[in-house]
């Protein structure tokens, strides 16, 4: 593994992972209470790749992300009370109760939005690398999003823009095989998305989606590459999510060995026993403390959403304009 | 006579008129057998029809509505489903530009026998991008047949007539009508474009309403019948041909009328009824025509707004007992 990283380094990584975790089996829970309105897709199983992509970057860099959100929020350092509180629909959560999951927006810390449009955010990601070239050298342009997202037009069209102009953006896709009920491999001929980079004139880099080191090892090298103007990068995590897509999905429609075998190579369970344990003889005790503070935590940005007040019906009609039109 | 819900209703038309004419085929996002259908409205049809006529797409709305296009006018009869409304921004080129006008633009040569239907409509905390209604967007373009029906019956017969139609048809379902029953006959039958339906009979005033706003107008009529006021509901099923005729006959006979729908006010249909309602009937009414409408914002995500910001039962009967003296 990278010698580079110190023990505080990778605690901090587990921490973030478990934070992303815990978050969403706890969201999923309470979405099956009728707590959470409306629906949500869970990151649960994915946390690998948010966790060893953003601990490359700033909140002065930017991401994009997708429906699938709430892990790209947190690695890059978004308060979970304010997202548990939109949720919920609260007058307290980051949109004011009108964005929900798909919505979660962060500017303090560079995370331009979920997005419910599939495919939606990688322009925008694209936009945000132009701000950078143009204003600020040295910061970098995050787009995540799905292998299904993969076979929309933006995705061809944004990648060949950012190519061509040499912007500091790497694209992020997560393949977790599917889209919805979906397998990639019947909608598209060639299963590795990162193959598509050689046809832009960028590099592709395929990472193991359930490994945070790896993730973390070639998004570093991707990220500073654009830094130091080198342009776009496809980075293509193989990942697999835990539960179904969204509210109501059993998931049917994924052989179960797949399921098992995917299951076996989680991220969290293998860093902790396999790098931490196993090779680091980090203390137990130290690895259990974070996560009793990560269970506190999360007990703590539940009680604060149900706490919180919903929004006044007058607030429908504010955020819509700058200023009222009259 | 049996009752089905509007999505088993929409169900059978699809798979009768795939057994009528082998040239109908099915294009969207996880329509297929692991999926059914976002709403489950193709259950069980890729079991009957096969692969290669139920055919799962990847996300890609613009070429799949393209590729539906380009079907259409060399022989098939594509019926796209757009998984929500609001993902039909994404192929606005292939619907307007393309599908629209092909006819107009090839000297009448090319004729687009498409059928692109999809859910909208709001109630479920799906938030701003999941749950707009875009109807009056396509209502502008000419070239297109704009159908949004109430009922399962009028799901049916409306859209067994859109698969036969040679000119493209744009087909709103509403997502909160899906799991809605009422009467459908077991044999067949078909409901021309361009014919209003009377919902409820009444005298003091008209509501015409479309989609989930009839449901609500209907228990707003019942429960004014209660309180004297005869309240008539007429649903216009299909805004472009527009029946200019039962609509404004009505209005001729109860000398008032209230347009509801549950899209933005602002530039919505409701103004082109008001305007061909004062063409027609105008030295009839008793009272200035009134519109209710969305509130011209987003769909916000939480319950309590996302409900403020649509018509609702009580607002209608607010706007009638405004109107009726
Ligand atoms: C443009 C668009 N089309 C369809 C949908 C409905 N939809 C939401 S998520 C999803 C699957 C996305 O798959 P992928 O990009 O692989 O992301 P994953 O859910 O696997 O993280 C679909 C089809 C949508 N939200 N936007
Ligand atoms: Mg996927």
């Amino acid at each position: 593994m990278d010698e580079d990283l110190t023990d505080p380094q990778l605690l901090q990584m587990f921490e973030i992972m478990y934070k992303i975790r815990q978050f969403e089996l706890t969201a999923y829970d309470l979405l099956g209470q009728n707590m959470i309105p409306g629906t949500l897709h869970t990151y649960a199983g994915e946390e690998a790749v948010a966790t060893g992509v953003c601990l490359n970057l700033t909140d002065e860099d930017y991401v994009s992300s997708t429906h699938r959100g709430h892990g790209h929020c947190i690695a890059k350092g978004a308060d979970i009370n304010k997202m548990m509180a939109e949720l919920f629909g609260k007058k307290t959560g980051y949109c004011k109760g009108k964005g929900g999951s798909m919505h979660i927006t962060d500017f303090k810390v560079g995370m331009l939005g979920a997005n419910g449009i599939v495919g939606a955010g990688i322009p925008i990601a694209v936009g945000a690398g132009l701000t950078c070239k143009l204003k600020y050298p040295g910061r970098v342009s995050v787009a995540f999003f799905g292998d299904g997202a993969s076979n929309q037009g933006t995705f061809h069209e944004s990648i060949n823009l950012a190519a061509a102009w040499n912007l500091p953006v790497i694209f992020v896709c997560e393949n977790n095989l599917y889209a919805m009920g979906t397998d990639i491999r019947k909608v598209t001929a060639n299963p590795n998305i990162a193959d598509r980079a050689i046809g832009y004139g960028i590099k592709g880099i395929i990472a193991d989606g359930m490994d945070v080191l790896d993730v973390y090892k070639k998004a570093k090298e991707a990220i500073e590459h654009a830094r130091n103007g080198g342009g776009p990068t496809l980075l293509e995590c193989k990942t697999y999510r835990i539960k179904g897509h969204s509210r109501y999905d059993p998931a049917l429609y994924r052989p179960k060995e797949e399921v098992e075998e995917w299951m076996k190579r989680d991220c969290i369970t293998n860093f902790k026993e396999k790098i931490l344990i196993g090779e680091k003889h980090i203390d137990q005790n130290v690895i259990h403390e974070i996560e009793q503070k990560i269970i506190r935590q999360i007990e703590q940005a539940v009680n604060f959403a149900k706490e919180s007040p919903f929004p006044e019906n007058s607030s429908a009609l504010e955020d819509v304009y700058a200023e009222d039109l009259k | 006579m049996r009752e089905i819900k509007y999505v088993e209703a929409l169900n059978e038309a699809l798979k009768e008129e795939m057994e009528r004419d082998p040239d109908v085929i099915l294009l969207g996002e996880d329509i297929g057998k692991e999926w059914q259908g976002a709403f489950k409205v193709t259950k069980g049809l890729e079991e009957i029809f096969g692969p290669e006529r139920v055919r799962n797409t990847p996300i890609s709305e613009n070429s799949f509505v393209g590729c539906g296009v380009g079907a259409a006018m060399t022989g098939l009869k594509p019926v796209v489903e757009i998984m929500f409304g609001d993902l039909i921004l994404l192929a606005m080129d292939q619907i307007i530009n393309q599908a629209a006008k092909m006819r107009y633009m090839s000297g009448g040569q090319a004729s687009v026998p498409i059928v692109i239907r999809t859910p909208f409509g709001s109630g479920g905390s799906y938030a701003s991008h999941h749950s707009q209604s875009l109807e009056a967007l396509f209502t502008h373009i000419p070239g297109l047949i704009v159908v949004q029906p109430s009922t399962p019956y009028d799901a049916k017969g409306l859209l067994k007539t859109a698969i036969r139609s040679i000119d493209p048809v744009m087909f709103f379902e509403h997502k909160f009508i899906y799991k809605k029953s009422g009467p459908v006959p077991e044999d067949e039958y078909l409901i021309p474009f361009g014919e209003a339906d009377i919902k409820i009979e009444g005298s003091d005033l008209t509501i015409i309403a479309t989609s989930m706003m009839v449901w609500h107008s209907i228990k707003v009529a019942k429960e004014l019948k209660n309180e004297g006021i005869s309240v008539e509901v007429v649903d216009p099923r299909t805004l472009v041909p527009l029946d200019k005729k039962t609509i404004s006959d009505s209005v001729k006979k109860t000398g008032r009328a209230l347009i509801v729908h549950e899209a933005v006010s602002r530039g919505g249909f409701s103004g082109e009824i008001t305007k061909m309602i004062i063409d027609e009937a105008f030295d009839y009414l008793d009272a200035p025509i009134k519109t209710l409408g969305g509130l011209p914002t987003p769909i916000p995500f939480t319950p309590n707004l996302e409900k403020f910001v649509v018509p609702d039962p009580k607002r209608i009967k607010k706007a009638v007992i405004e109107l009726v003296p």
